[in-house]
């Protein structure tokens, strides 16, 4: 099973297993990764899953649809790395993913 | 001191106020009584992705049971809540177990509005809240099946989409003269007509429906016209009422919901209530609101979870809503009661615009078709009571935070 490295504000850096087919939101949102609301609940209407993604990550990942640039442009602090990650789906090919959830969203 | 708390309603607003209230460091005992057997889990994929098995029951889950282990929550599910009696704090289930609280917090959400013609009591007649429901609409839905849906709201036309995609053959019969009327403007109702007659959905507005026939179970819709309507299954989707019965009983204050204020209060000091079932002061609007969203119920539980623990915070947000119909996103913020203009922003025939209401300079709400820009926009400039200007705002080159 991939690993997902998430660094927290206040909590720090914490590893944990995540399952093949569902978002990188959900995985946080499972593990209780506080800084991860995701209050729509995936479906791109809320940018409350906002995260910023380790810069030797970013390409690997499909690139941002037309949709969550948009959620993203007005979302808390964005920055080039930053993604919906509601909008990520976890693969082996993501094994090792480190992944920084803001301060606050919204 | 504050040592048990007790939340009735294991929906978006319950799970919620778990989260908040031991995450603020309430360490007392913890019980969550819900009436549906399954543990907490999300409503607005029940009319899209569950209903078409893109999602699984697991994924459904607001959390999994070792959230509510590690939050040492007891859980009653799977029974619902008799009795209330506010002068002994003490709430009675069906299963006669009797709770005692120092706070109660009543989630109790919304329940399907019933149709009530001769003939709606029929095996085949479908509404869409629980998953129990979503059981029933799947084991009739197959490829060419007659659908019949009766309301074209969001559940009508989001169940609508949803069975047209699984290949259903599907009318929408909206009793009026366009759909989503309450909740969207005439050219947002226009827009998602045409995209539903693009994908085969047959919708009929000013359709008002007087009886269901059948032998065994549903076999016909009949409309006051005297037209027919051939059908497999019916969905009816029209409206919601809130749930306030135990609390009406009990004598809470009830008005079209349990009566709170804005620091989630009801009539009697150790009660609060959040979510649907609430008809609540809107302080930025300045009058009463029942809501039916996602992110009220969110909102209002975080509120009233501090309010619970004596740490008094308003519930002062401006309330947002989405719907998904083919793939067409519908982005709503803000309540457009009192508009005195309404400005068109953007091409509906390119596919992407957006509806800004005005009171004066103020943007009271926006409607983004297919806008998530706008949208994001909005929800900032409508919470901080920025002044716009409504010329500017028609003119969709400009970014609409840039329209002062």
């Amino acid at each position: 099973m991939p690993r997902i490295v998430f660094i927290e504000p206040d909590v720090g850096r914490r590893e944990v297993q995540a399952p093949v087919g569902i978002s990188l939101m959900e995985v946080a949102r499972q593990n209780q990764v506080e800084g991860v609301i995701a209050q729509c609940g995936g479906a791109c209407a809320c940018a409350t899953c906002h995260v910023y993604i380790a810069p030797a990550w970013l390409e690997r990942l499909p690139p941002r649809e037309e949709m969550e640039q948009a959620m993203l442009e007005n979302a808390w602090e964005p920055r080039d790395n930053s993604r919906l990650s509601c909008q990520i789906l976890i693969s082996e090919a993501l094994d090792g993913l480190e992944v920084t959830v803001p301060q606050r969203q919204g | 001191m504050i040592s048990s708390i007790l939340i009735v309603g294991a929906g978006q607003a319950g799970t919620q106020a778990i989260d908040t209230l031991r995450r603020e460091g309430f360490e007392g005992r913890l019980v969550l009584v819900g009436d549906e057997p399954q543990l907490p889990y999300q409503r607005p994929p029940l009319s899209k992705k569950f209903l078409s098995d893109e999602l699984s029951m697991d994924r459904l889950l607001f959390r999994h049971q070792s959230f509510y282990d590690e939050h040492r929550v007891e859980l009653r599910l799977g029974v619902r809540a008799s009795a209330l009696n506010l002068a002994a704090r003490q709430v009675v289930l069906e299963s006669a177990e009797s709770l005692s609280y120092d706070r109660l917090l009543l989630c109790l959400g919304a329940t399907s509005r019933q149709l009530t013609c001769p003939g709606a009591k029929l095996p085949g007649i479908h509404y869409l809240r629980t998953i129990a429901d979503v059981a029933k609409i799947r084991a009739d839905i197959k490829s060419g099946a007659r659908a019949v849906i009766i309301g074209g709201g969001y559940i009508g036309l989001e169940t609508a989409a949803t069975c047209r995609k699984l290949g259903c053959e599907v009318t929408v019969l909206e009793m009026a003269d366009r759909v989503m009327n309450r909740v969207v403007a005439s050219r947002v109702s226009q827009y998602f007509e045409e995209q539903h007659l693009a994908h085969g959905v047959n919708i009929i507005c000013d359709a008002r429906v007087v009886r269901v026939e059948g032998r065994e179970r549903v076999e016909r819709v009949i409309c006051a016209d005297g037209s027919k309507h051939e059908a497999d299954f019916l969905i009816v989707g029209v409206g919601a009422i809130a749930a306030s019965e135990l609390a009406s009983a009990a004598g809470l204050a009830c008005d079209n919901g349990i009566v709170v204020d804005e620091y989630c209060r009801t009539s009697d000091s150790a009660v609060f209530a959040a979510g649907d079932c609430t008809n609540h002061l809107s302080l930025h609007y300045g009058r009463r609101v029942r809501l039916e969203s996602v992110d009220n119920a969110f909102e209002q539980a975080k509120a009233a979870a501090l309010n619970m623990l004596d740490r008094p915070v308003a519930h002062d947000r401006v309330p947002w809503f989405w719907s998904d119909q083919f793939d067409h996103k519908l982005l709503i913020v803000g309540l457009s009661q009192d508009h005195d203009a309404q400005v068109l922003r953007g091409n509906p025939a390119a596919g992407g615009f957006s509806i800004c209401y005005f009171k004066g300079r103020s943007l009271l709400a926006l409607e983004a078709v297919n806008q998530p820009k706008d949208y994001m926009a909005a929800r900032k400039l409508i919470a901080e009571r920025v002044l716009l200007d409504p010329k500017k705002v028609a003119d969709a080159t400009i970014p609409l935070k840039e329209a002062v």
